[in-house]
């Protein structure tokens, strides 16, 4: 038990911990030191290049000012303006991209927890093979991005596709070959590789925190007569909690941003099922030069994700305190 | 209450760091990555069947160039995907090679950043005088008006191929107007035999750009008036666009599975497996119908066809351009490149394995050894093309109509019909596109 | 316990279709990267009618896989060591100290997590080629420059998972090494770090494989000199040919390396996840 005695806010406890520790003042320095390197890395590479970026967001960067951009004008809130004039061409196609994303990463992360969570639990008791399972599992998520996408794209050509031999050719599930790489259902296809990339990191992390569920508490619950489905309602989704916070708030993160996935699948024309917003961005704003315009929509996009983000935390926090 | 500390964490590395940020801007200042005058950077782009294969044709042309001035060329062979964004990225920062090989169809886009050397008076003089150059080809160097920005390289132009023995089986000749190019398709479509008369790069967004453009002039459309502003919804750019795009709705004989070609390879390889009588591409195709085993002697190309009373427009002028970075640290000694690159020898010795048409007056025409083959390029890319729209906003068109082109072979593709309305519809959000983002 | 009838069919319905899925593309990439270009250009065939090796030969001439093999792993191996080792002092120091700003470098570098790429691309490709013009130090074209970008890349998530690491090896093992005369750092490389292997592993994981697989910067910040994997398997649809059969050999081969190290050491990666990031 003495597991689960471990508060499973990091925070909390670190509040207890900390102040306990007396402050030296000879060694101020150290933990600034200490810091120091990543600091120079994160200010060079994330934040320095983050604020330039915002910068452009505000001023008029086309193709015309890209060679001396010193001179590009302030534009003001112009390049905001036209990615939120929803009755605009741009800002309209801007919208539509991102509900899809929406509906796109709610998808594909939920298809993703829910295999990883399957397979975390069919693999969670020790049977002959298990290893074999489990190391076949995480081959999709070694792999390079690039790889994996690479080969299913050769699948889902129409004509000489694995996927439409399959279906109809071999299953006769279709009558048509359909196509996966065109058209409303470039939708399906993505949800489909990007979960196939995604689910063995929810089950890895699933899998992990499995391991520190004792097993006593199974136990005790089936002595009081519960069968596995509520052995899992009621012992394992309780226990997991807080990794399933981390686990879907990264894996929301990374598909709302997923440029790899469409840019490998498409190229460079975005089909109507398969228009994800940082791929959308790069081919209506990076690829016509329009860099000012670009920025404010990736501008746009980051204060999005900062609410959910926020708000996402707030409502976690709280309820795990409440619990 | 995390949200807020998140700000201030921004807030404070803001502070931090904008005056380091000020002070990143601006690229058009005078560096250059090398050094000297006895080196230069050459980009070229990826003509040839691989890049190894594009080092192994430019590399003993440098060591010439070596040898005769005594400047060493530091070669980089780009592959198309990468070429737009490398070359955006060098304008931006300043930080490029001397000399780069551009899509012609750009050259008036690039030409506005004012990141690329004017050719002229001297400058021209330098490489050899403009009189050298093919006039077409010349025009394609610039917007008109401007002293030109780039030179031309390599030749290129559509042709249509026909396979002559499926031709010969059926009793066709090769079409002349466009209702015959209909017709013999529809003779040589046979769909249980996976065999189309035609087959069409439909999702490549640039091959389809160039195809709304040679349509609509065949019917007397235009893209940008006098002031370069877009005339997208012009009924000859309506229905040149319908005219292509029925080969896939109305006529059926293209394959809807065309509408998945990103680029014209694919279409090309169907075409030299039979899979297609005829194929609408850009000379080089020689070379990709070689390699997958066609001899010479089993095609024949005639002139992309025009409907009977349409403008007899075959081709864009297509091609690959030479372009001088003006920030070269060895003015100089790049324009003796340049000067050395459009040389007769030079040319000569290129075109062959690029399967490129001769951008000066007096060249021969040496990627085919067809007599009647030759000819007809010749013909069509000196008399029978036209320029794509010569404006800054060239890309802008490429990219928009295109990609509207591209939707709309999707949309047939998945059974959807598209009529002239529709495509009114999706020219005039295009060019609304290219208005809105070009104000921001 | 004994394994009831349901559960045991709950296990094997999940696992066969998981494994169908998983093993899919797997397996297409294998089969296809054994056929003639003819046969990967034509209709599907589950069982290959042509074997040929040809496909392993050809890739290495077509693009310099070779090269750029050379690079993706002195970038890859570089980014990882640096990273580990920034993270490493960085975590310790908000594990086990508080001090004024803490909070703000934590959630700061957390929420870089979620910029997206092509917001900071064209910026620090700039930043990098500033650097070159007033430093001299060549970062663009170079795998300097790379390894900075990539080290960077996989910083937050190797703190954040650090820290939690370290805030699982009690404190009092610390303490016990100070008594014994050892300096603050004494006590990381002699008590803390021993205790993180697994975390470490894990941490350095990550990394690696972070960096193998970016494409986007790679394609804006390589030129020939430096070109990664990443890129240079695109370079293998040229005008002329998709070679697809080439593609997948090319995949497979550069699969491997980081497959096989993550299924090695998969053991630390998860015991690195349930002490670190799962808590």
């Amino acid at each position: 038990m003495s597991v689960v005695t471990k508060s499973p806010d990091r925070k909390v406890r670190r509040r207890g911990g900390a102040p306990e520790r007396r402050r030296r003042k000879p060694g101020w320095w150290l933990p600034y030191a200490l810091l120091g390197p990543a600091v120079l890395f994160e200010i060079l590479v994330h934040l320095i290049p983050i604020v330039i970026g915002v910068w452009m967001s505000f001023i008029k960067l086309t193709k015309f000012f890209i060679a001396n951009w010193g001179a590009a004008p302030f534009a003001g809130l112009a390049n905001f303006r036209i990615s939120l004039d929803f009755s605009g061409v741009l800002g309209k196609s801007l919208l539509n991209s991102f509900l899809i994303t929406c509906a796109f990463t709610v998808l594909a992360v939920g298809l993703s927890w829910v295999l990883g969570m399957a397979a975390a639990v069919a693999l969670q008791k020790a049977f002959k093979g298990r290893a074999i399972f489990r190391t076949l599992f995480l081959v999709p998520y070694a792999l390079p991005v690039y790889t994996g996408v690479i080969a299913w794209k050769f699948m889902l050509q129409k004509d000489n596709g694995a996927i439409n031999h399959l279906l109809v050719d071999n299953l006769h599930v279709l009558g048509d070959k359909p196509f996966w790489l065109l058209g409303d259902n470039t939708f399906v296809s993505i949800v489909i590789v990007a979960a196939w990339r995604l689910w063995p990191f929810a089950f890895l992390m699933l899998m992990a925190g499995l391991q520190s569920i004792p097993e006593d508490l199974y136990e005790a619950a089936a002595i009081d007569g519960a069968k596995p489905f509520r052995q899992w309602t009621n012992v394992t989704l309780p226990m997991l909690r807080s990794v399933n916070t981390v686990v879907l708030l990264v894996m929301f993160l990374w598909t709302f941003n997923d440029f790899n996935v469409p840019y490998v699948l498409f190229g460079t024309s975005e089909p109507a099922g398969g228009d994800l917003i940082s791929f959308h961005i790069y081919n209506t704003s990076f690829l016509t030069w329009n860099f000012g315009l670009g920025s404010a929509m990736s501008v746009l996009l980051v204060v999005f994700l900062l609410i959910v983000t926020g708000a996402y935390l707030i409502l976690t926090n709280r309820r795990a305190r409440r619990a | 209450m995390k949200t807020s500390k998140t700000l201030v964490g921004i807030a404070a590395a803001v502070a931090l760091t904008l005056t380091t940020a000020a002070c990143g801007n601006g690229g058009s200042d005078n560096a250059s990555s090398n050094g000297d005058s006895k080196t230069l950077t050459y980009w070229a782009s990826n003509q040839g069947t691989s890049i190894q294969n594009d080092k192994d044709v430019l590399k003993p042309e440098l060591k010439k160039f070596e040898k005769k001035t005594g400047i060493k060329v530091n070669l980089e062979v780009i592959g198309w995907n990468d070429l737009q964004t490398r070359i955006q990225t060098a304008i931006t920062s300043g930080q490029a090679p001397d000399v780069v090989n551009i899509g012609n169809t750009w050259a008036a886009s690039l030409q506005a950043t004012g990141a690329f050397l004017p050719f002229d008076s001297a400058n021209m003089k330098a490489i050899g005088g403009k009189d050298k150059f093919v006039e077409t080809a010349l025009k394609t160097g610039g917007a008109p008006g401007k002293t030109y920005t780039s030179v031309p390289l390599y030749g290129l132009a559509y042709g249509l191929y026909y396979n002559k023995k499926m031709f010969a089986d059926a009793g066709l000749k090769p079409p002349t107007s466009w209702q015959e190019l209909v017709t013999d398709a529809k003779k040589l479509t046979n769909p249980k035999k996976d065999v189309h008369g035609l087959a069409l790069a439909a999702g490549s967004y640039t091959e389809n750009a160039h195809f709304a453009f040679i349509n609509a002039a065949q019917d007397g459309g235009g893209w940008f008036d006098s002031k370069g502003q877009p005339t997208f919804t012009k009924a000859g750019n309506i229905s040149g666009i319908k005219r292509y795009l029925d080969l896939m709705q109305t006529d059926k004989v293209a394959p809807t599975s065309n509408a998945q070609y990103d680029n014209g390879t694919k279409s090309v390889n169907d075409f030299a497996n039979g899979k297609a009588a005829m194929v609408i591409n850009q000379n080089n195709a020689d070379n990709s119908i070689r390699s997958q085993g066609m001899k010479p002697n089993e095609y024949g190309v005639v002139p992309f066809p025009a409907p009977t009373g349409g403008q007899p427009v075959a081709s864009h002028v297509a091609g690959i351009n030479l372009s001088v970075f003006k920030n070269t640290d060895n003015k100089a000694g790049a324009l003796k490149f340049v000067k050395f690159m459009t040389s007769k020898d030079v040319q000569k010795t290129l075109d062959k394995p690029y399967s490129a048409l001769p951008v000066l007056k007096d060249g021969k025409v040496t990627f085919t050894s067809k007599a009647k083959e030759a000819k007809t390029f010749q013909k069509i890319y000196n008399t029978m093309s036209k320029p794509l729209p010569l404006v800054a906003n060239e890309d802008q068109f490429e990219s928009t109509v295109g990609k509207a082109m591209n939707k709309m072979f999707a949309q047939i593709a998945t059974g959807k019909s598209i009529t002239k309305s529709d495509i009114k519809q999706a020219l005039s959000t295009a060019q609304q596109q290219v208005a809105a983002s070009s104000a921001g | 316990m004994r394994e009831t009838k349901p559960e045991k069919l709950f296990r094997v319905i999940v696992l066969v279709v998981l494994s169908l899925f998983t093993i899919l593309p797997l397996y297409v990439m294998i089969t296809s990267s054994i056929k003639p270009l003819g046969d990967v250009q034509s209709a599907f065939q589950w069982i290959p009618k042509h074997l040929t090796i040809q496909p392993f030969i050809q890739m290495w001439s077509t693009v310099p896989l070779a090269s750029y093999f050379v690079n993706s792993i002195i970038v890859s191996a570089a980014a990882t060591l640096f990273s580990v080792a920034i993270a490493i002092f960085a975590a310790f120091a908000v594990s086990r100290y508080k001090f004024f700003g803490r909070n703000v470098f934590t959630t700061t570098v957390l929420s870089t997590q979620m910029f997206p790429g092509i917001l900071f691309l064209l910026p620090l490709f700039l930043i990098f080629v500033n650097i070159d013009r007033s430093l001299g130090v060549q970062l663009v074209g170079t795998r300097i420059g790379l390894i900075i970008t990539y080290l960077t890349f996989s910083l937050p998530f190797s703190i954040w998972m650090l820290v939690g690491y370290f805030d699982g090896i009690p404190r009092e093992l610390d303490e016990a090494a100070k008594v014994d005369g050892s300096s603050p750092l004494g006590a990381l490389f002699r008590v803390v770090l021993p205790a993180a292997k697994p975390g470490l592993t894990a941490v350095a994981i990550y990394s690696f494989m972070t960096s193998w697989g970016e494409v986007l910067f790679a394609s804006v910040m390589t030129t020939d000199a430096n070109r990664t994997l990443a890129v240079g398997l695109q370079l293998y649809s040229t005008q002329t040919n998709v070679y697809w059969n080439q593609i997948m050999a090319a995949s497979l081969i550069v699969s491997i390396p980081v497959v096989v190290g993550f299924l090695v050491l998969q053991r630390s990666f998860v015991a690195g996840l349930t002490a670190g990031a799962v808590k």
